[in-house]
């Protein structure tokens, strides 16, 4: 629920369809970037390399929310998706010598088409079946990285380049951060806008009620593969924001755990909520972070002993990712987005909440 | 061409099929019954795998009572998993349901590899013999057992269905619910029993595959496995699940046998079913078996 201050009317849709209510929601986002482009400023290398991840896992837990979260189908496949962008602009790059900041949009359009192939199952069946189909094209193309040493090097995995920019080499967390912010505010906006338009609207009723939907005119095999190819084309930008981020591409990264945090990230920030995305990925980003200061808070100390924590803290970190999807959907199915606007309208009725 | 070879391939492809079959009938079991796509159906076979060679090795008992209790604990295990995540969950949309099971699935994953390492462990020796030949072929008495019991699991499920009280009352909630409420059957209490009777089945056939190869958290790729197999026959046929988990293990043999010949691709094995799915998807969506959804507005 939106609460619009007092006096603020709406007198016509396009006031009621802006992406940002009123002057000061603006200015509260504005000044949050500002906040966020001084930031390197402030902290460490460390510090700067969890928002880099935040940055790039939100845009792809975006694409996945695009698919799930508005048009209703589930993808368990997405991390084959992001895995598919990192090797194609690293390759792009290398093969025909594209700059890197070029080669970052292209491989997101690349992994529109093949997820288009994949997709093509979805324009006929509903969300169980392309669930299976998508688990399916996770394995295929988990296969073909392995396979295709051309493309991704085979089991050594791929070198890749920094991003460079009129002479600057963008290849410390301090500077890097810059171009991750730049790419995840430009694919919001876009999510953002894609919601607001005729298309976005179409997506919202193939969720609700594709039956309806049909009846109104929408076409549902064109939506639900467009929905298929948008969330293959964030999940291709997001992976080719990882690959220049690390400068080397692992073969084995993109297993079907990886595709499940994506969807763990969709379903913690909330399903169907565009900044939701962003608070999912920041909380798996930062939930490992918990787990290892738990396990070192408890290091040496007999509880540690017995459970043998310090040699299985990556058990544990799967397992918390586990706990943390079952938890969320049982006591907070719709996501941390839905609490935030809870609190924000708690604050705003305060002292009068009830 | 060696037909020796290709022979014995499909000969494995039926063994390992049968097992196949065995654990997409459980998975259907509880699609049919409770509406839920369970993709911790592999987790049963590892925890009923891991908690058997528990008893065996530090208990130290006999595979004959060791087997029963762990089968016993699975059906705990089984229906309690429904009734604590299941349960609050029904109503809620498809995709939240499908993201608990995923949930579980690698909650209880980590949790094996956490308490059990990530080494395969072997079972130790059950048998005198180790291998029986059979019209000139080498074949592992574990994996004649392993047929028996996929066929008696079979059987039994067949005579579930078709005369007990309990097995027509899960047809009957699978047909509709709301007339099996009206006749008097308590749907919670089904869809319990379809988990417990799930993981009970699905047990069996991890202890098997844990005796013929080691228990290693390999065991919940079956899980896996089972998707292209339920698909072939056809989400909702017991019947289908069993025929699609055989031809998907002769399929993965007999692509093996194609590859090592002549593509040389490597992986075959594990990948051929998932070609075989995304084609029968765009091909025959609902299966060999299953029914067809007509829907009326």
């Amino acid at each position: 629920m939106a609460l619009a201050p007092a006096g603020d009317f709406r007198t016509s849709y396009r006031a009621d369809m802006t992406i940002f209510p009123t002057r000061n929601s603006l200015i509260a986002v504005l000044l949050g970037i500002a906040i966020l482009c001084a930031a390197p400023l402030v902290l460490g290398r460390y510090e700067m390399g969890l928002l880099i991840n935040i940055g790039f896992m939100g845009i792809a837990a975006l694409g996945l929310n695009i698919l799930v979260g508005f048009t209703g189908q589930i993808s368990i496949g997405h991390a084959a998706f992001f895995g598919f962008g990192a090797f194609l602009s690293a390759y792009l790059h290398e093969k025909f010598h594209i700059p890197v900041i070029l080669c970052i949009p292209l491989a997101g359009i690349g992994t529109a088409f093949v997820g288009l192939i994949f997709g093509l199952p979805a324009a006929r069946l509903k969300g169980l079946y392309l669930a299976i189909a998508t688990l399916a094209a996770q394995f295929i193309l988990e296969d073909f990285f392995a396979r295709a040493r051309w493309f991704t090097g085979g089991v050594a995995g791929r070198m890749t380049e920094s991003v460079e920019l009129f002479g600057i080499r963008f290849d410390r967390e301090e500077s890097y951060f810059y171009i991750v912010l730049f790419f995840t505010i430009v694919m919001f906006v876009m999510a953002a806008n894609l919601m607001r338009s005729r298309d976005g609207r179409a997506l919202i009723a193939v969720r609700d009620h594709y039956l309806s939907a049909e009846v109104m005119g929408i076409n549902l095999a064109y939506y639900r593969t467009l929905s298929f190819a948008i969330s293959s084309l964030y999940a291709g930008v997001a992976g080719a924001l990882y690959g220049h981020y690390l400068l080397f591409v692992s073969v084995e990264a993109f297993n079907i755990l990886f595709s499940i945090q994506f969807l763990a990230m969709v379903i913690i920030g909330g399903l169907g909520s565009v900044m939701g995305s962003l608070m999912g990925a920041a909380f798996m980003v930062l939930m490992p972070e918990g787990v290892q200061w738990v396990a070192d808070l408890l290091a040496g100390g007999w509880i540690d002993r017995t459970l043998k924590i310090g040699g299985s803290i990556s058990f544990l970190r799967e397992m918390a990712i586990g706990a943390a999807i079952i938890l969320f959907l049982v006591f907070e199915p719709d996501g941390l987005a839905h609490r935030w606007k809870q609190i924000k309208a708690y604050w705003k009725l305060y002292p009068f909440s009830h | 061409m060696e037909t020796g070879l290709l022979f014995q391939l499909v000969l494995n492809g039926l063994i390992v099929g049968a097992l196949y079959g065995v654990v997409a009938m459980s998975f259907v079991l509880i699609y049919k019954a409770s509406q839920v796509v369970n993709f911790a159906q592999g987790e049963f076979l590892l925890i009923g795998a891991w908690a058997c060679w528990w008893l065996l090795t530090y208990w130290k008992l006999p595979f004959w009572i060791g087997f029963p209790v762990s089968l016993a604990f699975m059906t705990v295990f089984g229906m309690v998993l429904q009734v604590v995540v299941l349960r609050p969950l029904i109503g809620e949309p498809v995709i939240s349901v499908i993201m608990a099971t995923v949930g579980l699935s690698i909650f209880f994953q980590a949790l094996m590899k956490w308490m059990f390492g990530v080494f395969a462990q072997p079972f130790p020796p059950i048998f005198p013999v180790d291998q029986v030949s059979i019209m000139g072929l080498q074949v592992q008495s574990v994996y004649l057992l392993s047929l028996a019991l996929s066929l008696c699991i079979m059987l039994g499920f067949w005579w579930f269905f078709s005369f007990s009280r309990h097995g027509l009352a899960m047809r009957a909630t699978a047909f509709d619910q709301q007339v099996a409420q009206s006749l008097g059957i308590s749907v919670p209490q089904v869809f319990a029993m379809s988990w417990a009777i799930s993981a009970l089945v699905s047990s069996v056939a991890g202890v098997v595959v844990g005796v013929v190869s080691g228990v290693s958290s390999g065991l919940s790729f079956y899980g896996i496995k089972v998707f292209p197999a339920v698909i072939l026959g056809g989400l909702d046929s017991v019947v289908g699940a069993m025929l699609g988990g055989i031809i998907v293990g002769v399929l993965e043999n007999v692509a093996q046998y194609v590859d090592s010949q002549w593509l040389n691709w490597g992986n075959m094995t594990n990948i051929a079913p998932f070609y075989a799915l995304i084609i029968i998807l765009m091909i025959k969506p609902y299966g060999l078996f299953g029914t067809k959804n007509i829907e009326r507005v």
